[in-house]
This record gives structure tokens, C-alpha cells and sequence, in this order.
């Protein structure tokens, strides 16, 4: 995935202790009163004066050559005061960096925020405007000539990969292939991971069973679209408002695209409507600095509904061959898969990140692992939560259903003979810590819903999910004031509303003070050292690293402001409850400090009292979650109801325990949506048919019963406090645990997402005929 | 500046308090209907009649459309009258699927209808929308025609040659399409007074529990005498075909019988081939099709269970 | 010019505007009145983000024209609150940590409100039909339910 983890990165073992504060669900959360009046302000309710509004302009096809770009009409509309086009932004080199859990490449980043040569998906960008309102900007996209040469486009992963299909990328050679390529493919590398020797893993084998899925691109769909606010001053300073998730790296990103010195770009995170990865990547920022820049005035951009879908960033449309091999008495003995990942326009899928998670719930020997990573013409994908892990998920985990019961055996039985533990070794080098995964099983088959009867029509289905938890670049401040308060100006964007709670809770435990005397603040990033994207589940795990380093330096600082007051040694000064103490009875008979007499005296034995944090969190950490589903199909329809929902994930230790829920809830629900009804619709020309929420279906209220949850708590050995990211896990099982409970009710076994009530339909009627088939050779 | 007074002026690149305008759109909210009819006869561009604007909001907003005037027609009284003469009802276009709903009697008397109002949108969108609008936007696959058709409702319309009715059935011309002639208004329904042991009901089927436009929409309205056989029967189909479909021949299949097996596989097959539905991104011909005889067979029971309680 | 007059009122104040017929309600709302909390989601009443009620009754106001709200009184989630006290809905939603990014917070509270109002004691079912003009990508429903749930005991009992 993304960069090789550092290997000085901070790890900070567990210790178990008495906790006061942690595990409470306090409900004097920072951000909940604002977000229940209406004061939060995320970006688009970010007003400057004088602001302008910047809108962009679309190209209508699939794939096709820019010839020429007149903008004159546009720029003489009364009311528009800058026009924007690719000769506004410098051409880039390639060149990698992570952007959350993926990569980017920046001579296409430029490209996919503004054209260059061509355009290679339905709404992609090709020149900008900032007028004084809103419908001026728009009157004046229409006025703007754009001559295209329309060519062949692909859509479908798999007509990519054929020999005779456009190419999109004269330049792109298959990487991971020896010897090179003379030809230009959409096949932009391809991988490989193994482990053992599949093929004595097969021979050993009773049972042997392969399958290919298909899957649509899905995305995000977080109620926020993208709005980014620039004032690009006099000074020549580009501040930037904007709902991103990770405000360092779109600073590194604007400055890198802008030719901007970083010292010159500030980014300031917004409140975030959703993100779920969706918002790794910049978009319209670069273009409002731009713009901004060319008009003299701020320049506030906010992409309609229709935008967000046709040109942010989806995730993989795939094609995904699974084979398995197992004894009969259900030991799994060889795995093998081909994922085939469309990356969208540029290359970069989630095609690193799907070869970790595939296999790896399971203790096997003998693991091959090929994929392909295929552009195509569609948006460039981008991360969403567990990103590749849903599509690789339903090919695996329903295939092991399949084995299991060959074998007549229970599907969490099976699961429970070959399941990961600590030592396992994966097929992508390293071996597990301590896991929960079969803590997870084991719950859920003791859970009280596997106990509920189910009737004609109705199935049960199980299915497992593994991701890990990203660490990197962290950064934090604890300053303590001199009422006794503790302020943590944090980096990460508190994408869920959640870690901010769980930071404040983490200090006032490490300091040994009140809940309600933390406060926690997002730094911009003039504040503080460099944080990598809120992504992989790292939000709360890693950003509450570098609070419990920063509180303990904030600690050591005390420490040391006493031992000056007592004229003692530093290492004779203990904190303990809140307070500074003699670390024993010999060291003096002083009376204990707290924080704010501390802090009162601070200024006068040395100076002021903070902590600083600036670290490279480990990954690790990794999370695994077990999903129980029931369903009731109508076989006349086709629909799928989901009538009950259980799931079971390792937390490591929970520190705002109902947060979690509402993680692993909001999860499972998007995973639901995932597998009965959401997908991208092209038609012939390549044009997204469905860029609306009326016809991209995302579950409503009605659509979905309670979630039951349940939180087991293996601690992470390399936190502090034990805690695991969460946040990726809960959307991998719903798609394959749908699937085998939609088998378990009526006999069916989908491979093509989504399972939508027509594709249901088909498969019952498909099935009908072939068991009267079937019957009609019997009772011959 | 008096309120409610509209003050006309220059449309193109105005400048108003240092910001410039480039609207083009122009606000009527006439109170009679002769004042209506005559700014859409008069009006040499786009002109929209505004009920809840539930459609032409959207379409506005997505680019389809770019009016030159809006008519609001929220103010004119008969538009918005819900009224039983006699056991037979008449309610207005503009009257709000909420009002509806809320209405006892009209629920009552036409639970089919109500069904398919009740599925228009959202609580959100029914707040505003109007059957008005659900038929003269034209989908095929709206939730209110379908049942109004079963119900036989005739509308009442007014134009500039003056009023004319027209059955329920025969307005909707294709998509996006009806047979009103420019600066027509439907400005109410009538539905006829029913015999005793009469029910209706809509069904349709969506990928979600909500807020879908139909798959597949059949309304049914039925009668039967006190031995519980069907004695007259209307059938409709939404979303099969370019216009909501009135189906004779499925209420053949139903007349005269009591609703039994063979009854009603022939009302399915009925349904079925009338069918001449599109592949689109919402179904398939083939799921259409066959859907299409589900819900007639499921409309019917539930239409037969309302007319003998 | 094009502009026209509208008296309304808004949470319980009185507003004089002059709004061009192509401004939504929720555009007068957010850029002219700079009352930012009813939110834009998808701009085509398929989302719920904007739920304002109007004269009582619960709508979107990316589908309802600005000159529309001329006479007629409004209310959003700014009015929600009575000052500093929360309704029980918006305590019991932070309660239940009904929300996390919060986007779709404001319109699920309107719609929840106008809810309790029509219906005091709804079931499991009622409520999450009535919600389903609002979606929520984050939450899943589950606690937003729940605290609906509790909201409506205690308007009930308390």
C-alpha cells in the first residue's frame, strides 16, 4: 500500500491500567451542539467579503481530443472577473506521494483537476470561471467553445484488458512485466504476491472450487459535496478553507501543483460532511487559488450534486477470479486470485491495498496473489473506506461458504479451522500480532441472533473482514494554561465528529485532570508539524498517539517546573492524579502541584508549559470483524430484505465505546447499500446515466433494520491505550454475507454486483429452468 | 415598494446593488383562472404552470429547462378545493399530496388513489407535490395516474377556447408529453361516485423501500356484488410502456369472476402483455414484464379485500 | 429589474428581501440571510439536507422559490432551540450520538420535529418511513431512531 511504513516509526506499548475517563461516553462532546443548531460551519457556509463564485466546466464525453479552448465570450460576460484553462497551471512530472491510502501521481493530478491534451471521462474538468454570483459563472460555462475530437472510449475492467481496446495513455507500458512491453496498454502494472506453492496446495486438495465476480464502481456518497473557499492575498499567500481530509497533504499538493513555495499555502479544514476517502484528493482547490489569484478577490467554489459523482472519485469497477482448494475435513490448502481493478482515467487503484486484505482473515501456506491495475474512462478512483477490500471480500468469503459446506460443515466452523492468529504468517511479509478475529467468530456464534428461527424465503449468511490501521506522520501540541486547562491543537481532521472526544478523553486520563477541562482545536497548517491524511482507520489510533506523547511531555514539563521549585532532581518528581509529587518520602516533604499552581509558577522557572508531538505513528493495529445477516427474498420480485443485522469487531480497547457503534453501524449500512443497490450506470457514449441521488440508491432510514454491534477488545500492543483503528472494517463483510444469506434462503449464488432485484429475478427463473432440467434427465 | 406587487424591468446584465443579474425568469401568481390562462397564452417564450414545483424545481436546476415564466396557480381557490357532491369527489391539481393524505373522507372513499400519492417522494417532497403536477409532468412512471386512471377520474380543464373535460387516461401522450394544447390548465379531478363493494389499490415496485421512481406502478379498482364477484373493473400499468396504460383486457380477466387462481393468472398474463417497456437505468424489459403481472395479482387482492369490508 | 418584494417570517422574525425568481428558498436562506444551517446536499429534493417546514407543513427548500415565502412563515434548525435550551430532540440526538459529521443533522431534526408533531408516538416503522427523505451516510440510522425514540417518550411523559 501507499509508501513503505518508516522503520523509526513510534510505537508506545500497551499498558493495562485502572482508566477514569476512558471508555466513558461523555456526552459533552466539542462538536455536538454546534452540529445539532446549525453553527457548525462547514466549508460552503463560509462566506468572505468580496468573495467570488467559481464554477467549472465539464466535458461532455467519455474520451475525446482538446482541439482549441476559446474562452473570449466567457471572459467579456459583464460579471466575470477570471477565466481559467490548462495554460493557467504548469505541466508536472511524474512523480509519486501518498494521498491517503493511495497513491498519486502528480503529472495526473494536474491532469484530473484540469484537462491538458485530452479528456478521458464524462465531466471531467476543462476550464474554470469566477463571476460575482452564481448564475453569471454558469451563463458563462455555456459561453465558453471548447472543439473536441470524440474517440472510442472503454468502460468495463475487462474490455480495458483486451488487446483492441482503446488505449487511453499512449505512454503507459504494463509495469511488473518482463521484458517491457513494446505496446501501449490500459494495463498499467500489474502485481504479483506469494507465499508457498499454490500448485502443491491444489493437488492436496479434495475440494477445489473457482469462481469470477464482477463488481461496479461505487461511491462514497457523503452528503457534503466538495466546497473549497481561496483567498490568494496580495503577499502572494494562498489561504484555502476547504472540507478535505488531510489539510497537510492538500498544502503539500496545491503548492507541488501551483509551483508554490509550501510556507506560501495555508489550508484551514472545514467541519467534514463525510468523507469515507472520497475527500483525499484535491479538486477544486487549485482552481479557486488560481482563480482567486486572476481576479484579485476570494473565490468560493461548491460542486453541485451531479459534479460529485461525475468527477470526484468512485472506487474500483472490478473483476475478480477467486480459486480455493480445501480438505474434506475443511483445512483450507491452497488460495489463489486474479483482481483485475479499473483505476479510472489515471492510474492507481486500490489494487495494493486489496492484495493485503484478501486472504488474510485465514492461516495459509500456499497463497498466489496476481492483479492488474486498468485505467478506463471513467473518474479517477479514489479511496473508500477499505478501499478494494468489499469487491476481493465477495469473491472470498462466498467461496468460502461454498467450501464449507461441501464439507458439511458450519460457515463459522470453517472459518474457525483456518483462521488468522497472532503468528500467522501473511503472503505479504509480515507475520500478525495479536488479533481478535477469533474472538470475533466465536461471539457470533454464540450471539443470540443465531438463535432467531427463520421461515420459508428466509437465509442467513456469514462473512469476515480484515484492515489494517495506517500510522504516519502525526503531529500535536498540548498547551496547558494557567487556570489549570489543558488545550490539544490537533492535525488529523476529525472526519467523524468522534476523535476529537476520544483525544480530549485521552488527555485528561494522561493528565489526571476533569473530561470538561480539555479542550481540543484543529490546527490549520501554519499550527503544527506535518499530519498525513485522516485515512486507513488511523484517525483516532494514530492521532491519539501523538496526544498521550504530547500530554507526557506537557508532563515532564511540570515535572521539571516542580523539581526547579523544590531544587530537586527531575527524576525525583512523579506524576500521579493530576498533580507533581516527590517521587518518595526521602526526595522532601513537598506538597503536591496541580496543573494550574504549576502553571502559574511556570513562567517564572523557565517558561511556559507545553508539549509537542511531531512523530511517525507504526502502522498496525489491525482490526477483524464478523458480520451475521438475515434476509427474506420475494421470489416473485426479486427484492432482498435485510431483516436482521449482527456484527462483531475487534476494537482494541474501546475508548468512546458508543462512537464505535455508531462507526460499525454507519459501516454496515453503506456495505448493505453496496450489495443490493448501488452502482454506476454508463451508457453507449460513456455518460453517467445516474449522477443523482434519485437514481444512485443509497439506503434510506426504511431500508435498514437495527445493527446490533458488539465490541471485543484485543488490545493493540503498540498503543498506549490499546486501541486498533476501526472505522474500514465494518463495510467489507455486508456484500459476501448478503450473498451467502440470499443462497442460504432461495438456492442462488450471485457474482454480480450489485445483487439488484432484477439480477435476483434472473437468477431464480435461471435456477427454476435448470431444476426442471435437472428433473427432467432424472426421470428419464 | 408595495408587497406582493411585481416590479418588471430590464433582464439582461442588470446591476443591482453592485451585483449584476442575468435572470431571464419572471414570477406570476395570478388569482383567478382567466388571469392565468391569459399570461400562458400571452407569453412568447417558455411559460411553466407552478403547483408544488416539485418537478419543475429540479428540472430547472439540472439545466432541462430554462422558463421564461413561472405561473404559480397556489392562489386560484378551485384549484385547491377538495369537495363530495353527493359521493362523488372532486379535488383540485393544486391541492398537496399532505392535504390529501390528511383528508379523512377523500382516504376513505379512495384508498387506491392515496396509495400512489402516498409514494410520490418523500414526506418532504408530498408537502409540496400535486397530482396536477405528478400527471401533467408526464413520466410514465408516476405514482398517481395509474390509480386516478383505475378510478376513472376525468379532469377539468381550461384553456383559451374555454373548459373541457378529459378522461384521466387520455392525457399523458408519451414522456414528458400530454394532449393539453398550449395555455391549458387542469385545474381539477372528478372522480365518480362508486357502487357499494367497491376498492382500489396501487402497487409498485422500487429497488428501495422509498424515494425510487416505480419500476413497475398498476393500479386496480374493482367492484363486486354481495356474493364477491367482480361485476366492473379497471386495470392501469405505470412504467411499462411510454404512457400509463389503461388495460382492458386485464379487467376482463377479472369481470365476472371471483378472483380465483385462473382469474387471476389470466389478469397477470393481461398485464404482462401489455407491456411495451424500455431497458432503462431503472429495469430492464424483462423485469418490467414480468413484475408487471406480480402487482396487478397483488393490487387486485388488496383492491378486493378493501371492497368487501 | 427582475427582483421582487417578500415579506416572511422566519423563525419568529420578520424579514424584507428582494429575491430574484431563479433563488431557491434554501438559497435565500444561506446567501442572503447567512443562516447557514439548513445545508445542500444534493439540490433536487433527494437528500432532506435543506428541511425547512413552511406555514407548518415539512418541505425542501432547494424545491420551494424564494418568492414563494412571501407571507408565509418559516422555520429552520436556527429556530430550534429556545435560546439556550435545546429541544429535546437536538439533547437527545447528542444523547444517543445520533450524529457524527453531522451534515445531515440540522434536516433530520426539522423532519424528526415535524414528526413528534404530526405523531407523538410513532413506531419503529413510522419513523424511519418518515425519515427516509434524509439521508445519512454516516450513522446508518440506527442511533438516529433511537434517539427519536427517546425524544418522543419524553415529550409524551415528561
Amino acid at each position: 500500500m501507499g509508501r513503505a511504513p518508516s522503520p523509526f516509526a513510534t510505537k508506545i506499548p500497551y499498558e493495562e491500567k485502572n482508566l477514569k475517563i476512558i471508555g466513558s461516553n461523555p456526552t459533552a462532546r466539542g462538536d455536538a451542539v454546534d452540529k445539532v443548531t446549525g453553527r457548525a460551519r462547514y466549508a460552503a457556509d463560509i462566506k468572505l467579503p468580496g468573495q467570488l463564485i467559481g464554477r467549472v466546466l465539464r466535458s461532455p464525453h467519455a474520451r475525446a481530443n482538446i482541439l482549441s479552448i476559446d474562452t473570449s465570450e466567457a471572459e467579456a460576460l459583464p460579471g466575470v472577473k477570471a477565466v481559467v484553462c490548462r495554460d493557467d497551471f504548469p505541466d508536472m512530472e511524474v512523480e509519486h506521494a501518498a494521498s491517503g491510502e493511495l497513491m498519486v501521481n502528480f503529472r495526473d493530478v494536474t491532469r484530473n483537476m484540469m484537462a491538458r491534451e485530452n479528456v478521458l471521462y464524462d465531466g471531467h474538468p476543462v476550464a474554470a470561471v469566477a463571476a460575482t454570483s452564481d448564475a453569471i459563472a454558469r451563463k458563462a460555462l455555456k459561453l465558453i467553445k471548447v472543439e473536441y475530437e470524440v474517440l472510442p472510449h472503454v468502460i468495463d475492467v475487462r474490455d480495458a484488458m483486451k488487446p483492441d481496446a482503446p488505449i487511453l495513455h499512449e505512454d503507459q507500458f504494463t509495469k511488473g512485466v518482463d521484458p517491457k512491453p513494446e505496446k501501449p496498454s490500459n494495463i498499467a502494472a500489474r502485481m504479483e504476491s506469494k507465499l508457498g506453492d499454490t500448485v502443491k496446495g491444489f493437488a492436496e486438495a479434495d475440494i477445489i472450487i473457482e469462481r469470477e465476480f464482477n463488481t461496479k464502481p461505487v461511491h462514497q456518497g457523503y452528503i457534503e459535496p466538495q466546497a473549497s473557499i481561496a483567498n490568494y492575498t496580495e503577499g502572494g499567500i494562498a489561504e484555502v478553507w476547504t472540507g478535505t481530509q488531510g489539510h497537510f497533504v492538500f498544502r503539500a499538493q496545491i503548492a507541488k501543483l501551483l509551483k508554490m513555495d509550501l510556507s506560501k499555502v495555508k489550508v484551514i479544514p472545514t467541519e467534514l460532511g463525510g468523507g469515507f476517502g472520497g475527500k483525499n484528493n484535491v479538486y477544486l482547490e487549485p482552481l479557486a487559488v488560481v482563480l482567486s489569484k486572476k481576479s484579485n478577490r476570494p473565490v468560493k467554489m461548491v460542486m453541485d450534486r451531479d459534479e460529485v459523482f461525475r468527477a470526484t472519485g468512485p472506487t474500483s469497477g472490478t473483476n475478480v477470479k477467486v480459486k480455493m482448494g480445501c480438505t474434506k475435513d475443511g483445512r483450507i490448502t491452497a488460495a489463489e486470485a486474479e483482481l483485475n481493478y479499473q483505476s479510472g482515467a489515471y492510474a492507481g487503484s486500490s489494487l495494493p491495498l486489496a492484495t493485503i486484505t484478501v486472504f488474510t482473515r485465514y492461516d495459509l501456506e500456499n497463497v498466489s496473489v496476481v492483479g492488474h491495475d486498468v485505467t478506463t474512462n471513467r473518474p479517477k478512483v479514489a479511496a473508500y473506506r477499505a478501499p478494494g477490500a468489499p469487491m476481493v471480500a465477495f469473491g472470498v468469503e462466498t467461496v468460502v461458504d461454498e467450501m464449507a459446506r461441501e464439507c458439511g460443515m458450519d460457515p463459522i466452523d470453517f472459518r474457525l479451522k483456518n483462521a488468522a492468529k497472532e503468528g500467522t504468517q501473511t503472503h505479504f511479509g509480515p507475520k500478525l500480532g495479536p488479533i481478535g478475529y477469533i474472538q470475533t467468530l466465536e461471539r457470533a456464534k454464540a450471539h443470540p441472533h443465531m438463535k432467531e428461527k427463520l421461515g420459508p424465503n428466509q437465509g442467513r449468511g456469514v462473512a469476515t473482514g480484515f484492515w489494517f490501521t495506517l500510522g504516519a506522520e502525526t503531529s500535536a501540541t498540548v498547551n496547558i494554561g494557567e487556570d489549570g486547562t489543558a488545550t490539544l491543537i490537533f492535525g488529523t481532521v476529525d472526519v467523524t465528529g468522534g476523535s476529537r472526544s476520544a483525544f480530549a478523553m485521552i488527555v485528561a486520563e494522561e493528565l489526571g485532570i476533569p473530561f470538561e477541562k480539555v479542550r481540543t482545536m484543529s490546527g490549520d497548517t501554519s499550527a503544527l508539524g506535518f499530519n498525513f491524511m485522516t485515512a486507513g482507520s488511523r484517525g483516532t489510533a494514530a492521532g491519539s498517539m501523538a496526544a498521550v506523547t504530547a500530554s507526557r511531555k506537557a508532563i515532564a514539563r511540570m515535572c521539571e517546573i516542580a523539581a526547579r521549585k523544590w531544587e530537586v532532581e527531575p527524576d525525583q518528581v512523579v506524576w500521579e492524579d493530576g498533580r507533581a509529587r516527590p517521587a518518595g518520602a526521602n526526595v522532601g516533604d513537598f506538597e503536591p502541584m496541580t496543573v494550574a499552581e504549576l502553571a502559574k509558577e511556570a513562567s517564572w522557572f523557565g517558561g511556559t508549559i507545553a508539549g509537542h508531538a511531531e512523530i511517525n505513528v507504526a502502522q498496525g493495529g489491525p482490526g477483524f470483524g464478523t458480520h451475521v445477516v438475515d434476509v427474506e427474498v420475494d421470489r416473485r420480485t426479486g427484492a432482498v430484505k435485510i431483516l436482521r443485522y449482527t456484527l462483531i469487531q475487534d476494537a482494541g480497547k474501546a475508548v468512546y465505546p458508543e462512537f464505535i457503534e455508531g462507526q460499525f453501524q454507519g459501516g454496515a449500512v453503506q456495505g448493505i447499500g453496496t450489495a443490493l443497490n448501488e452502482e454506476y450506470i454508463y451508457n453507449d457514449k460513456g455518460v453517467l446515466e445516474n449522477p443523482g441521488f434519485l437514481d444512485y440508491r443509497v439506503p434510506v432510514a426504511s431500508d435498514v433494520p437495527f445493527i446490533n454491534t458488539e465490541i471485543v477488545e484485543v488490545p493493540n500492543p503498540d498503543h498506549p491505550y490499546g486501541i486498533r483503528g476501526i472505522g474500514e472494517v465494518p463495510i467489507i463483510p455486508p456484500l459476501p454475507a448478503i450473498a451467502n444469506a440470499i443462497h442460504d434462503a432461495v438456492g442462488i449464488r450471485l457474482r454480480d454486483h450489485p445483487m439488484s432485484p432484477p439480477k435476483v429475478l434472473k437468477a431464480l427463473k435461471d435456477q427454476m429452468i435448470e431444476d426442471a432440467a435437472a428433473q427432467g434427465t432424472a426421470a428419464e | 415598494m408595495l408587497p406582493g406587487v411585481i416590479y418588471k424591468g430590464r433582464q439582461q446584465s442588470e446591476h443591482v446593488n453592485g451585483e449584476a443579474t442575468v435572470t431571464d425568469m419572471r414570477y406570476e401568481a395570478p388569482e383567478t383562472l382567466d388571469a392565468a390562462v391569459g399570461l400562458l397564452s400571452s407569453e412568447s417564450g417558455v411559460a411553466k404552470v407552478f403547483a408544488g414545483g416539485t418537478d419543475v424545481m429540479v428540472q430547472i436546476h439540472l439545466d432541462m429547462i430554462e422558463p421564461d415564466l413561472i405561473v404559480d396557480v397556489k392562489n386560484i381557490a378551485e384549484m385547491r378545493e377538495v369537495v363530495e357532491e353527493d359521493g362523488a369527489w372532486r379535488f383540485g391539481a393544486a391541492v398537496t399530496g399532505k392535504e390529501l393524505m390528511d383528508h379523512a373522507g377523500f382516504n376513505a372513499a379512495w384508498p387506491g388513489v392515496m396509495d400512489g400519492v402516498r409514494l410520490i417522494g418523500s414526506v418532504q417532497v408530498r408537502g409540496r407535490a400535486t397530482v396536477g403536477g405528478n400527471l401533467c409532468n408526464a413520466s410514465p412512471a408516476a405514482d398517481s395516474v395509474p390509480p386516478m386512471i383505475a378510478a376513472d377520474a376525468v379532469a377539468s380543464v381550461i384553456g383559451p377556447d374555454g373548459r373541457r373535460e378529459i378522461p384521466m387516461a387520455d392525457i399523458v401522450t408519451g414522456p414528458g408529453q400530454t394532449s393539453l394544447k398550449d395555455g391549458e390548465i387542469v385545474v381539477s379531478f372528478q372522480l365518480p361516485k362508486r357502487p357499494p363493494h367497491s376498492g382500489d389499490a396501487y402497487l409498485r415496485f422500487t429497488p428501495r423501500t422509498e424515494m425510487d421512481i416505480a419500476v413497475v406502478g398498476c393500479g386496480v379498482n374493482l367492484t363486486v356484488d354481495p356474493d364477491g364477484t367482480c361485476t366492473a373493473a379497471r386495470v392501469a400499468l405505470g412504467a411499462v410502456a411510454a404512457r400509463p396504460l389503461l388495460v382492458e383486457d386485464a379487467a376482463r380477466a377479472l369481470i365476472g369472476t371471483k378472483l380465483d387462481d385462473d382469474a387471476m393468472a389470466a389478469l397477470a398474463a393481461a398485464a404482462s402483455a401489455a407491456c411495451s417497456p424500455i431497458d432503462d437505468k431503472r429495469g430492464t424489459i424483462e423485469y418490467r414484464t414480468e413484475v408487471a403481472g406480480v402487482l396487478a395479482q397483488r393490487a387486485a387482492s388488496i383492491a378486493l379485500e378493501r371492497a368487501k369490508s | 429589474m427582475a427582483k421582487q418584494y417578500v415579506n416572511t417570517t422566519i423563525n419568529g422574525d420578520t424579514h424584507e428581501l428582494l429575491c430574484d425568481p431563479t433563488q431557491t428558498l434554501l438559497d435565500v436562506l444561506r446567501d442572503q440571510l447567512d443562516m447557514t444551517g439548513t445545508k445542500e446536499g444534493c439540490g433536487t429534493g433527494d437528500c432532506g439536507a435543506c428541511s425547512v417546514t413552511m406555514d407548518g407543513v415539512l418541505v425542501c427548500s432547494c424545491l420551494v422559490m424564494g418568492v414563494e415565502a412571501n407571507g408565509k412563515s418559516i422555520e429552520t434548525i436556527e429556530g430550534m432551540a429556545d435560546g439556550d435550551e435545546l429541544h429535546p430532540l437536538q439533547r437527545k440526538f447528542i444523547d444517543h450520538v445520533a450524529l457524527q459529521c453531522g451534515i445531515c443533522t440540522p434536516g433530520l431534526l426539522v423532519a424528526s420535529k415535524a414528526l413528534l408533531e404530526e405523531n407523538p408516538d410513532p413506531t419503529e416503522e413510522e419513523i424511519r418511513y418518515w425519515l427516509a427523505g434524509n439521508l445519512c451516510r454516516c450513522t446508518g440510522y440506527h442511533k438516529v431512531i433511537e434517539a427519536v425514540q427517546d425524544a418522543a417518550r419524553e415529550m409524551r411523559g415528561a
